[in-house]
């Protein structure tokens, strides 16, 4: 408990605590911006937000928990996003996980040995369009075929 | 003064992840190195819809429409359209059957707009959604002022009552009838929300229209505080979409800059300001009630309705709480009239419609249709038919609520009663189309995988009776089933609509029972026969090595991860029935196309 006490929770998410802090509903809008600073949002860090804003650790959990944009534990340093949207299953999405997890040798929501690499399955980046589509930091790759995929992972 | 060209790019995500940006900054570029600035506008607009051909560069006055275009053919399009006046044949869309012969110059030609009638879409493809005065120059914020400066607050209500708008969420609620409610309520404070949650997978209507005309509904929603007498609004909207988030926060800034947001509104005495909420992937949150928790700040779990937000919804108080698609209506409907908009659809479906056509179609994309058009007006005349010649299986509405239209429905014209007739829904406009392919029990295993993992686990109808669900379906297309299971299917179904909480519990079983009803033979087939027609079931296939085209390589006795295939080169190779674990891999590396899959 002695590490808890001394964290200090880094400025930018104070500042955006000292904004938030009187407004009705704040606690989702805190975690958003607790879980970009620090990619997931650590235990300690869960502790000291309850602490700072006066609300118990279970609330925080649950509200954590509850939601799946949230992750508790640390991801890797590039996080691929399969779409398992239904146009994206249609037209074959679930064999780009299985290509990921031969090439990359792990499953879903696994982070591979060298941090390198998180994957995991997402609910429609809203490109049905473009279906199968995966992005990787944000970008996205459509139209793929899993022989395409070795290619895209050697960019990062 | 005017331009003498309008360069506009798509922006919208589907064309921005295929290089829409690189392409706006060639001709950014390419203009700047001719200085042709004063004589060309380069605009980055909302999505054009017709995502299937991105990305999609338009040029007025001329009307070429680019498509699939590449970063490099830039140049070409400057020197040739900007320069010579010399349209660039190559880069234009052509209808499939006609490929390279008959190119199309005009827009409203193209098949693919033929039949749509844009409302919500109006400025989506044509402005630049972060840019005000462009929304402004398209009679932008003109409802605001007309409500705010001539009509009274229920004469607001009375016109949106008799346009016949319905919620576009998916239930289709009376619009004006819920606003009505908020307003009757008499408390000191009330709210306004737009549901900006699009969790539905295969849906992404909502987020264009936001991408491409924000300001359009923080208008609607200030024009509906006014009516009901509220001064705060929150947009909720999924974290997944950063694109949205960052044009309405830009939308945001500007009109309180314009005085369009903030207080004395236009210099009236209305005050009205609108914040964002984000999710976080969560699809019951969805639910108006869950939606409103997750405001709140608290986990999103739906509560008993009533009482209905309408009267009692955020921290309590009055809540209007309507979808982005319901909103982006609302300034047409205040300018146009009530009873132009009534015009428009079917006697009890009034307006239009957004969809997104995705799926096994060949123009996949987004769509605006008026309300009463077919399934095959949609699938075939704009969606231009199905994927490689193959059959239409069925149509796909309303996502994990909603259940499938089969080919003996396609010219039902679609609307709120005719889709919950068939034993689908509206829902918030998703469509994916299915082709012989697809097998109808592994989709249906699919949204109700969808529905267990999103379940918010409040209510036992739906926590255990979708798990229990799943559980059938994953025996049935293992192989496993027995014929008493459908009757379980059937039964557990209808105990989770009548039992369930919320929206998702209630409707979460609709995939079963309407694919039941449409392709019991399928479901038949799986059980009795342990045969998967669109070949999709793993389980259910058997791998077979023909002896006459097998060349007895053992490349397939290699690439076998069990060890299932034996044999030599002498004699050739078989697959052992019982340790094959049909992955599929022999088949794929067999360059022969000698093993089987059946």
């Amino acid at each position: 408990m002695e590490t808890i006490k001394n964290l200090e929770l880094k400025p930018s998410l104070i500042d955006y605590i000292a904004q938030w802090r009187d407004k009705p509903g704040n606690l989702i809008m805190i975690l958003h911006k607790a879980q970009e600073e620090y990619g997931f949002i650590p235990r300690d860090v869960a502790f000291k937000l309850a602490e700072v804003l006066d609300v118990p650790l279970a609330k925080i959990y649950g509200v954590i928990t509850f939601y799946h944009f949230f992750k508790l534990e640390k991801r890797g340093k590039n996080i691929i996003n399969v779409c398992m949207g239904t146009a994206c299953y249609l037209k074959g999405g679930e064999d780009i996980i299985k290509e990921l997890e031969i090439i990359l040798g792990v499953g879903l929501n696994t982070v591979t040995p060298d941090g390198k690499f998180s994957v995991e399955a997402v609910r429609c980046l809203g490109c049905c369009g473009l279906a199968p589509v995966v992005s990787i930091n944000g970008t996205v790759y459509g139209k793929l075929s899993k022989n395409q995929l070795p290619e895209i992972l050697s960019k990062y | 003064m005017p331009y003498k060209h309008y360069i506009l790019i798509c922006a919208g995500t589907a064309c921005e992840s295929s290089h829409a940006q690189e392409i706006h900054d060639n001709f950014i570029k390419e203009i700047k190195d001719r200085q042709l600035e004063s004589d060309v506008q380069v605009v980055k607009t909302g999505c054009f819809g017709f995502c299937e051909q991105g990305p999609i560069v338009k040029i007025l006055p001329d009307n070429a429409f680019y498509v699939k275009l590449k970063p490099e053919d830039v140049k070409e399009i400057v020197d040739e359209n900007i320069i010579k006046g010399r349209v660039v044949q190559r880069l234009l869309y052509s209808p499939k059957e006609d490929k390279g012969r008959h190119q199309m110059t005009d827009v409203a030609n193209i098949d693919f707009y033929q039949k749509q009638f844009r409302i919500v879409l109006r400025n989506c493809g044509i402005i630049d959604p972060e840019k005000i005065d462009e929304y402004i120059a398209r009679d932008g914020y003109k409802a605001l002022e007309k409500v705010l400066f001539e009509m009274s607050p229920t004469q607001v209500i009375d016109e949106v009552s008799r346009s016949g708008l319905r919620g576009r969420g998916g239930a289709g609620f009376p619009t004006g009838l819920k606003w009505s409610f908020t307003q009757k309520t008499s408390s000191d404070v009330k709210y306004i929300v737009c549901n900006a949650d699009e969790g539905d997978p295969g849906a992404y209507m909502d987020r264009s229209t936001l991408e491409g005309d924000p300001h359009s509904i923080l208008e609607a929603m200030t024009i509906a505080g006014y009516a009901v007498g509220a001064h705060k609004g929150y947009i909720y909207i999924r974290a997944e979409y950063p694109l949205a988030i960052e044009r309405l926060n830009i939308a945001i800034g500007q009109a309180r800059d314009y005085g369009l947001l903030g207080e004395k509104i236009l210099g009236s005495n209305f005050d009205f300001d609108i914040e964002i909420r984000l999710g976080a992937g969560a699809f019951v949150c969805g639910e108006e009630t869950a939606l409103l928790a997750s405001v709140e700040g608290e986990r999103g779990m739906p509560r008993p309705r009533p009482p209905f937000p309408a009267v009692k919804g955020l921290w309590g108080k009055p809540t209007v709480i309507n979808n982005v698609e319901t909103w982006a209506n609302i300034p047409v409907i205040i300018l146009k009239g009530a009873s132009w908009f009534a015009k428009i659809g079917t006697e009890r479906s009034k307006g239009t419609k957004v969809f997104a056509l995705t799926g096994k179609i060949n123009n996949s994309g987004l769509i605006e249709v008026p309300m009463g058009t077919t399934l095959r007006e949609i699938i075939f005349d704009i969606g231009g038919g199905i994927k490689d010649g193959k059959q239409f299986k069925a149509a796909q509405t309303g996502g994990p609520s909603g259940g499938v239209i089969p080919a003996e429905f396609l010219d039902t014209p679609i609307d709120y009663d005719n889709l919950t007739a068939i034993g689908s829904m509206m829902g918030s406009g998703g469509m994916i189309v299915m082709d012989e392919d697809d097998c109808i029990v592994d989709i249906t295993k699919f949204y109700l995988q969808f529905s267990v993992d999103e379940s918010c686990g409040k209510c036992a109808p739906c926590r255990i009776g979708g798990y229990q669900l799943l559980n059938l379906l994953e025996k049935i297309t293992s192989g496993r089933g027995e014929m008493a299971d459908l009757n379980k299917l059937f039964k557990i179904s209808q105990a989770m609509q009548k039992a369930s909480l919320c929206g998702l519990g209630q409707t979460a079983s609709n995939p079963v029972l309407s694919t039941m009803k449409y392709f019991g033979e399928e479901y038949q087939e799986h059980i009795q026969n342990n045969k998967c027609r669109a070949r999709k079931c793993a389980q259910l296939l058997k791998f077979e090595i023909l002896p006459e085209k097998c060349v007895k390589c053992g490349l397939c006795a290699k690439v076998c991860p069990v060890g299932a295939i034996s044999g030599d080169r002498e004699k050739g190779y078989v697959i052992d029935q019982a340790k094959c674990i049909r992955c599929g891999q022999c088949l794929e590396r067999c360059k022969f196309k000698a093993i089987t899959r059946g």
